[in-house]
């Protein structure tokens, strides 16, 4: 046990010091498995995550998770065609709202993992790809492995996911049709609308615990 | 093979419900194609209506299942049973392997339930998926797909959950073989085992519901997409690559396939 929590603090300190200037450098496949790796070693060892902390494991997405993340693209994906009807001013409000829905379902995620492993397979791809997908497969007790998949994209601040891809279909583009709707119905102000106030009774729901 | 009516009542009925409604839904589907729904949901009024009842019989009676099983059973023995029923479906998945013409991965799905039924004893032991025998995810629905029968109408089935019409259709058989242990006579044992089964499949999905309310906008929306979406990978075997658009340009013809790991 001793040992355990020297490792866990050894790999935070390590995280800490040379984290962000190592995660620019780092292949994609090698990206996705030190920052799973890195959020699986805390959330394993953090009883108040584990016993479903909300704002503690948003602390720890934001740090660890959100500067790998494109939202930008993810936005754009999510919206569909009618991402070029929306004003830049929208696109940003709406990049902002989408990226708070996610952050923070994701990180009340986190708070019901058990005891799943994650193994990241190895990347096949050349190195002048801007774009690959990086594979990988969490597996549970008794249960088929889920494949979960990483889009990600080079940009000059090293790799950034733009999509996530759970068992073949991708979590962002599969918003285009409620968001779709959404925008039909009420106007691309009227979807940011409804993302905030989504986000606005999580957020309620999370200080109320 | 004997079946008295008080065992398993509620599968023979959903069969059953399947059976008679599946030509009255064909039919419904044809007259609802002037409605004004999409076109993959012609019944959405209808199937908002059973999801919600679906989702309050979930949270009444199969979740505080789920949750009881998982707080009574260690960890090892919810393996045991996962691998137990998953073994019992392996020769159907091989036959619909077959007659998706796949012949090698047919094989290896026999090869499963062999190793796994006798040194795995009985199935409690998925040895097989250790001796690179991977265990495939296959139904009669998937294999009518690959023949070329389009999935139809989204339909949400009580208690069952969604399926295209085509799945629905294709249930009474999946639902005969996948579970092949419906073929024992004793009925407590039969009741068990469905209990069992019920609530080692729904434990395994506690905590995704919460999720999926968090993230959604529209739940029965993005569920639709996700099932109509993931149907399609399957019936493919994951071979449609994806594509991304760029709608920061003006031009939409532009789309890349990302480079993927084996």
């Amino acid at each position: 046990m001793t040992k355990k929590i020297f490792a866990c603090c050894l790999m935070l300190a390590s995280a800490l010091f040379t984290g962000p200037a190592v995660a620019e450098d780092l292949m994609p496949d090698a990206l996705v498995r030190h920052v799973t790796d890195e959020v699986l070693a805390i959330v394993r060892s953090d009883q108040a995550i584990q016993s479903g902390d909300a704002r503690k494991a948003l602390t720890l997405v934001d740090e660890k998770v959100l500067p790998h993340f494109n939202f930008r693209r993810m936005t754009m994906l999510a919206v569909g065609k009618d991402w070029r009807t929306a004003t830049p001013e929208q696109q940003g409000r709406l990049t902002d709202a989408f990226r708070t829905l996610l952050i923070r379902t994701y990180s009340n995620a986190l708070t019901q993992y058990r005891n799943q492993t994650i193994d990241v397979k190895p990347l096949r791809a050349s190195p002048d790809d801007k774009q690959v997908k990086v594979k990988t497969e969490v597996s549970q007790v008794g249960a088929q492995p889920i494949g979960i998949d990483y889009s990600l994209e080079k940009t000059d601040r090293g790799w950034k996911v733009f999509d996530v891809i759970v068992a073949g279909v991708s979590l962002v583009t599969n918003y285009r049709g409620s968001f779709g709707d959404e925008i039909h119905a009420k106007g691309v102000d009227g979807l940011i609308a409804s993302i905030e106030a989504k986000n606005k009774s999580l957020e309620a729901e999370q200080g109320g615990r | 093979m004997k079946r008295p009516h008080s065992e398993t009542v509620m599968t023979v009925k959903i069969i059953g419900f399947v059976k008679t409604s599946g030509p009255i839904l064909a039919a419904a589907a044809l007259l609802a194609g002037c409605a004004n729904t999409p076109p993959e949901d012609p019944f959405e009024h209808y199937n908002r209506a059973m999801f919600s009842f679906n989702e309050k019989l979930d949270a009444v009676v199969a979740k505080p299942v789920a949750k009881a099983y998982v707080a009574v059973t260690p960890s090892p023995v919810r393996a045991w049973v996962g691998n137990f029923f998953g073994n019992l479906n392996d020769p159907w998945v091989g036959l619909n392997n077959l007659l998706q013409g796949k012949p090698a991965d047919a094989l290896s799905d026999m090869m499963r339930f062999l190793v796994n039924s006798t040194m795995g004893i009985g199935g409690l032991l998925d040895i097989a998926t250790e001796a690179r025998l991977p265990k495939h995810d296959e139904d009669f629905g998937q294999t009518l797909g690959v023949w070329g029968f389009h999935g139809g109408p989204y339909v949400m089935l009580p208690f069952l959950g969604p399926r295209t019409l085509r799945d629905a259709l294709a249930l009474p058989l999946d639902a005969t073989f996948d579970d092949s242990w419906r073929f024992v006579s004793d009925i407590a044992v039969r009741n068990t085992l469905t209990a069992l089964q019920l609530a080692s499949e729904r434990a395994r999905l506690l905590g995704f519901e919460r999720t999926l309310d968090e993230a959604t906008l529209d739940k029965y929306r993005y569920s639709r997409d996700f099932y109509l979406q993931q149907r399609q990978f399957k019936i493919h075997d994951g071979n449609p690559p994806l594509e991304y658009e760029d709608f920061d340009l003006d031009d939409d013809s532009r789309t890349e396939t990302p480079g993927e790991t084996p």
